[in-house]
C-alpha cells in the first residue's frame, strides 16, 4: 500500500513539472496556433538565470523575479523577431522556427552560462513529509501548488477576463477579432510574455528537484508537448491533467511493469488515445477549411 | 536540345557527382560528400511526404533506424549478405510505416507530428533496451558490403571514401530518379491534389487515405535505405541513428533547402551537412548559428533556399 | 540553373579550402570530443584539460624542442560525427596521433578510421571491448566499466554483502556499466535481486527506489551512471529512508557530485575514485601526489571548476602521448604507436601506467581507490 502511494506520490511529483510546462504551450497555441518547441528553453533559463543570479549575491526570490522577467523578454523577442514575421507559413515550417530557436537559446546558453550542472537550494529545506509510509519531499508540494495556481490564474484569465477572451478570439479568428477592435498584436506579446514567464516560474520551481543545466529544455519540452497533446492543445483544463497523467503513468510503469520502458508506456497512451480521441482528452473540435 | 524539369534535374546532379571530386584536396572531401548523397537519400523521401503530400514526420530517423540494425543484424543472425540485408531492413520499415501510417496518417498538423514523433521515440528506445540484440547505446559493428572489394577483382581499385562517395552518389541518383517519376505519375498527381486541400482531393476522387498512406510507405523506404548505407559506410552504427535529433535534422534539410523539389532538398541536405564542417573553428557558436540559419531561411525565404536564389537569379538576369 | 549549382558548389569548395588550410606546427595531434551534446558533461572538461596541456607543454618548450599544435573537433557525442571528423584529422589535417572518443560509441567509430589509416589513437572511453581484443594502433587511459564492477564488488564482498539491487542511467556509460556488472557479480558471489533503469533527464527516481527497497534480502544498492542523474538518486534514496549502504561508480567521482547531492545525502556513498579526488589526502609518499596535485591546481585556477576523473582521462591520454613522441624521438605514427606501447611506470592522474602488446591499457585494479564520501568530502574508505 505504501509502496503505490510512493509511486503515486513520485507521478505527482513528476507530472507537476510536465504540467508546468504544459501550461505554457497552452497559452502560446491559444493566441497563434503554434506549439512552441522552445517552451523548454525558457524553463531551462528560467532555472539558469535564477542559479546565476542567486550565486551573483541576489536573494532567492529576487533572483527568481529577475530570472522570469527576463525570460518573459526574450519570449516576447522571440515572438516579434521570429513568430511574427512567419505568420501564415505552414506547419512544418514554424515547427522547424520553434526548433531552430530551441537550439539558439541552447547554443547561447553555453556561452552565457556554462556546461554544468547546477542546482539552487530547496524552498522549505530538504526534510521529506512522510505521509502513511509514503514520503514526498516540500519543494515536490511548491511545483504542484505551482501547476494549481498557474491552473487556476490561466482558467481565470480565458474564461472571466475580456483580455484572455481576447486571446481566444485571436486564435479563433484573427481577422475578426482585428475587425471587432482587439489589438492582435497586442494579445501576442502579451501571450509570449505570459508564455515565456510560466515557464521560467517551472524552471524556478523544479530546479530544486531536478537540477539544471543548459541542455535540460530539449527533454522537457518533448514531455510537456506530449502531456499537452494527451489531454487536448489549447485547453489549460487538457495540459493540468495531461502533465499529471503523463507523470502517474510514468511512475506506475516504472514501478509495476519496467523503468526501461517507462517512457515507452507514456507515448503508446499517447498514440492510443489520439487514435480514439484525434484531438486529445479535452482537446475542442476544429474543422478543416476548404 | 529543351531537356525537360526532370531531366535537367538528373542532370545536374550527375555532373555535380562526377566533377567535383576533381577539386578535392584530400581524401575527407570523399567523406563529407558521400554523407550528403546519404542525407540526400533520406530528404528525397521527405520530399515525396511533405513536399508533395503534405504530411509532416519528426519521426522518420525511426526508419532509418531499422534499416541500419537489418544491415548490422540481419547478416549475424539470418547468414544474409548486406546487401539483402538492406532490402530487408527496407520491407520492415515499408511494412512497419503501413502499420503505423494507417491510424495516424488520420491526424493532422502537431497531431500528426507527435504520433509520428512518439514512433521515432519508441524505435530508438527499442534499439537502446535490447540489448541482448542491439547491443545497446554503445552501438554494434556492421559487416563489410564487399563490394569495394569484388570492384577490386575486376580491376577498379578505389580507396574506401572513394567508393562510398561513387556507390552513395549512384543510389541518390536512382533515388531521385524514381523520385521524379512518382511525381508525374497519377499517384503523385493525387499525392499533389491532397497537399492542395484534403477536402478538395477527395471531392475529386482521390483515395485520400490511401495515397497519404502511400507516400508515408515511399518516404519510410527511403529513410530506411540512407540508414543502410550510413550504417555500411561506417560498418558500425548506435541508437543514435534513430534519435529524435536525426528526425529533425531530415525536415530541417529538406525543407530549408527546398521540400518542393528533389534538388531543393537535397541541396539543403548538403548545406547542413557542410556547416558544422565549415563552422568547427567557431564550434562554440556552432549551435548558435544552427538554430539562427534554421529561423532566417524560414522567415524570409519561406519556399527554402534553392527555389528562392533561383527566382532572385531569374528575376534579376532575364 | 547549372550555372548556378556549379558556382555554389565551387564557393563551398573553396570555403572548405580555407577553412582547412594547414598549420605550421611541428608535431599534430588531433582530437575529436564530446564537448557538447548529452555527453559534455565528461567531453567538456576533457577537451579544457587537452588545450591547457597543450598550452603548458609549449610555453615550456614543446616536446623534443618542437611546438605542439592541438587540432580539437567537437563531435557532440554524434558517432557519425565523430568518423567524420576523425577522417578529417587523418587526411586533411595530417595529424601524427588522435585522442579522443569521449563515449563508448565516437570511440568505435573513430577506432576503425584510426587503424585503417595505422595512426596512434587513445580512447577517453570506458568498455572493455575497445582494447579486449588488443587492435595494433587503439589504447585507453580510463579504467574499463568491468574494473569498475570488480572494484566495488571487491568492496561488498568485504563488508560481507551478497544480495544487491541495481539502478542504472539509461545512457551508454550506465548501460555498458550495469552489462558488465551484471556479467562478473557471480565471481564474487554477489547476487543482484532488483535491476532497475532509469532515462538520464528522469526529474524523479523514488518509484525504482521504492521497487529496489522492497526487493527481499537486499543489502546494499549500486548506482552506475554519470551526469545528474547519480545526484538525484542519492536525493531519493535519503528521502526514502533506505537505510542500506550506496555505493556509486566512478562516473561521478568529481567534488561537483557532492555539491549535487548535497552533503547530507552523499554521506557514506561509496566508490571507486582515482588519486585526483583526495590529491589533499595523498600521503607525501604516494607516487601520484605531485602529478594530481599540479593538474588539480592548474585545472581549477584555469576553468574555476572542480576537477573531476574524465579530464583526468585527457590528462593522462596526453601524458602518455608526450613520453611516447619523447622516448620515440620522432613524429612518425608508427614510431610513436610503438613508443605508446613501451609505455612503463608513467605516473598519471588515473594510476600508473605500464602498457604491452597484449595490454593496451596498461592500469590494474591498485590503481582505482575506494573512496568513501564523510562530512562532505573523500576519504579513504581502505
Amino acid at each position: 500500500m505504501s509502496e503505490l502511494l510512493q509511486f503515486l506520490l513520485s507521478g505527482v511529483t513528476v507530472g507537476a513539472v510536465y504540467a508546468l510546462v504544459a501550461l505554457g504551450f497552452t497559452i502560446i497555441f491559444n493566441a497563434s496556433d503554434v506549439v512552441n518547441f522552445a517552451q523548454g528553453e525558457f524553463v531551462m533559463l528560467g532555472g539558469m538565470t535564477t542559479v546565476f543570479a542567486h550565486a551573483a549575491g541576489l536573494p532567492l526570490p529576487l533572483a527568481a523575479l529577475v530570472a522570469i522577467l527576463a525570460t518573459a523578454a526574450i519570449g516576447v523577442a522571440l515572438n516579434k523577431l521570429a513568430i511574427e514575421p512567419a505568420r501564415g507559413a505552414p506547419v512544418v515550417s514554424l515547427i522547424i522556427i520553434t526548433i531552430g530557436a530551441s537550439i539558439f537559446i541552447r547554443g547561447a546558453a553555453q556561452l552565457v552560462f556554462d556546461k554544468q550542472i547546477h542546482k539552487l537550494p530547496a524552498f522549505s529545506g530538504d526534510d521529506p513529509i512522510v505521509l502513511l509510509g509514503a514520503t514526498i519531499l516540500p519543494q515536490s508540494l511548491w511545483v504542484i501548488c505551482g501547476a494549481l495556481v498557474v491552473f487556476a490564474g490561466l482558467w481565470f484569465f480565458f474564461t472571466r477576463t475580456l483580455l484572455g477572451r481576447a486571446v481566444l478570439a485571436t486564435s479563433n479568428n484573427r481577422l475578426a477579432a482585428q475587425l471587432v477592435g482587439i489589438n492582435t498584436n497586442f494579445v501576442m506579446t502579451l501571450s509570449f510574455a505570459l508564455s515565456a514567464g510560466i515557464g521560467a516560474l517551472a524552471g524556478v520551481l523544479v530546479t530544486p528537484i531536478t537540477l539544471t543545466s543548459y541542455d535540460v529544455g530539449l527533454g522537457l519540452a518533448l514531455k510537456g508537448f506530449a502531456g499537452a497533446m494527451l489531454g487536448g492543445m489549447g485547453n489549460p483544463k487538457g495540459a493540468l491533467a495531461g502533465g499529471f497523467l503523463l507523470g502517474l503513468l510514468e511512475a506506475l510503469t516504472a514501478g509495476y511493469l519496467s523503468s526501461q520502458y517507462k517512457d515507452a508506456a507514456a507515448f503508446v497512451v499517447i498514440l492510443a488515445v489520439l487514435f480514439f480521441m484525434p484531438q486529445g482528452l479535452f482537446g475542442r473540435k476544429s474543422t478543416d477549411r476548404v | 536540345m529543351k531537356l525537360t524539369p526532370k531531366q535537367a534535374t538528373l542532370l545536374v546532379l550527375a555532373a555535380l557527382i562526377a566533377l567535383t571530386p576533381f577539386f578535392f584536396p584530400s581524401g575527407y572531401y570523399y567523406r563529407v560528400g558521400a554523407l550528403i548523397f546519404v542525407n540526400g537519400l533520406a530528404v528525397t523521401g521527405i520530399v515525396i511526404l511533405t513536399g508533395y503530400a503534405g504530411q509532416v514526420s519528426l519521426g522518420h530517423a525511426g526508419f532509418a533506424g531499422i534499416g541500419a540494425y537489418a544491415c548490422a543484424l540481419a547478416p549475424v543472425h539470418l547468414g544474409l549478405h548486406p546487401a539483402l540485408a538492406a532490402v530487408l531492413g527496407a520491407i520492415l520499415s515499408g511494412c512497419m510505416a503501413w502499420l503505423v501510417g494507417r491510424p495516424i496518417l488520420r491526424l493532422k498538423g502537431y497531431y500528426l507530428a507527435v504520433a509520428t514523433l512518439g514512433f521515432g521515440i519508441l524505435v530508438s528506445m527499442v534499439l537502446n533496451n535490447e540489448r541482448w540484440l542491439t547491443r545497446g547505446p554503445d552501438g554494434i559493428d556492421v559487416p563489410d558490403l564487399g563490394l569495394r572489394g569484388l570492384l577490386k577483382g575486376w580491376g577498379l581499385d578505389l580507396s574506401n571514401g572513394e567508393f562510398w562517395y561513387f556507390f552513395s552518389g549512384l543510389c541518390l541518383l536512382v533515388g531521385a530518379w524514381l523520385a521524379l517519376n512518382l511525381y508525374d505519375s497519377p499517384t503523385g498527381r493525387a499525392l499533389r491534389a491532397l497537399h492542395g486541400s484534403e477536402i478538395a482531393a477527395r471531392v475529386v476522387g482521390v483515395d485520400v487515405a490511401r495515397a497519404k498512406l502511400q507516400a508515408f510507405v515511399i518516404s519510410a523506404v527511403y529513410a530506411s535505405f540512407s540508414g543502410s548505407l550510413l550504417a555500411l559506410q561506417n560498418k558500425f552504427v548506435t541508437p543514435d541513428v534513430a534519435g529524435f535529433m536525426h528526425s529533425i535534422e531530415m525536415v530541417t534539410m529538406a525543407v530549408l533547402g527546398g521540400v518542393g523539389s528533389v534538388l531543393g532538398a537535397i541541396f539543403g541536405a548538403g548545406i547542413l551537412t557542410l556547416l558544422p564542417q565549415a563552422l568547427t573553428v567557431f564550434a562554440e557558436y556552432e549551435q548558435l548559428l544552427l538554430g539562427l540559419v534554421m529561423m532566417l531561411v524560414m522567415i524570409f525565404l519561406r519556399e527554402g533556399l534553392l527555389p528562392s536564389i533561383l527566382r532572385k537569379i531569374r528575376g534579376t538576369g532575364e | 540553373m547549372m550555372k548556378l549549382t556549379k558556382t555554389t558548389t565551387a564557393l563551398a569548395t573553396l570555403a572548405l579550402l580555407g577553412l582547412a588550410g594547414p598549420a605550421l606546427a611541428e608535431i599534430r595531434i588531433g582530437a575529436t570530443l564530446s564537448a557538447t551534446g548529452p555527453a559534455s558533461f565528461l567531453g567538456d572538461p576533457e577537451a579544457k584539460t587537452l588545450e591547457m596541456l597543450v598550452e603548458e607543454v609549449n610555453a615550456a618548450g614543446g616536446i623534443n624542442g618542437e611546438q605542439v599544435e592541438l587540432v580539437l573537433y567537437d563531435d557532440g557525442g554524434d558517432p557519425n560525427k565523430a568518423r567524420t571528423f576523425a577522417t578529417r584529422l587523418v587526411e586533411d589535417d595530417e595529424v601524427s596521433a588522435i585522442i579522443g572518443g569521449t563515449t563508448t560509441g565516437t570511440t568505435m567509430s573513430i577506432i576503425a578510421v584510426a587503424e585503417d589509416a595505422e595512426i596512434p589513437f587513445i580512447s577517453l572511453a570506458g568498455a572493455v571491448d575497445i582494447i579486449d581484443p588488443v587492435k595494433p594502433y587503439t589504447f585507453k587511459t580510463p579504467h574499463t566499466d568491468r574494473m569498475a564492477c570488480q572494484k566495488i564488488f571487491e568492496d561488498m564482498q568485504k563488508r560481507g554483502f551478497s544480495k544487491i539491487g541495481m539502478i542504472s542511467g539509461t545512457d551508454g556509460f550506465g548501460a555498458s556499466m550495469q552489462a558488465q556488472c551484471k556479467s562478473v557479480a557471480g565471481e564474487y558471489a554477489i547476487e543482484i535481486v532488483a535491476d532497475e533503469t532509469y532515462d538520464p533527464k528522469d526529474a524523479d527516481m523514488t518509484a525504482q527506489l521504492t521497487k529496489i527497497k522492497g526487493a527481499e534480502g537486499i543489502q546494499a544498492v549500486l548506482n552506475p551512471g554519470f551526469g545528474q542523474g547519480p545526484s538525484i538518486v542519492t536525493r531519493n534514496y535519503k528521502q526514502l529512508a533506505i537505510g542500506l549502504p550506496l555505493y556509486q561508480s566512478h562516473g561521478v567521482a568529481s567534488d561537483g557530485f557532492i555539491d549535487l547531492a548535497g552533503a547530507d545525502a552523499a554521506e557514506g556513498v561509496r566508490l571507486p575514485g582515482t588519486a585526483l579526488l583526495i590529491a589533499g589526502i595523498l600521503p607525501d609518499s604516494d607516487p601520484q601526489k605531485p602529478v594530481v596535485t599540479a593538474y588539480k591546481t592548474a585545472f581549477e585556477t584555469r576553468t574555476g571548476t572542480p576537477v573531476g576523473t574524465f579530464g583526468g582521462y585527457a590528462h593522462d591520454a596526453f601524458l602518455i602521448l608526450k613520453d611516447a613522441i619523447t622516448r620515440a624521438g620522432s613524429t612518425e605514427p608508427a614510431a610513436i604507436r610503438d613508443a605508446i606501447e613501451a609505455t612503463s611506470g608513467l605516473v598519471g592522474t588515473t594510476g600508473t601506467y605500464t602498457m604491452s602488446p597484449e595490454n593496451h591499457l596498461g592500469l590494474d585494479l591498485s590503481a582505482f581507490r575506494m573512496l568513501e564520501i564523510k562530512g562532505g568530502t573523500w576519504s579513504m574508505a581502505e
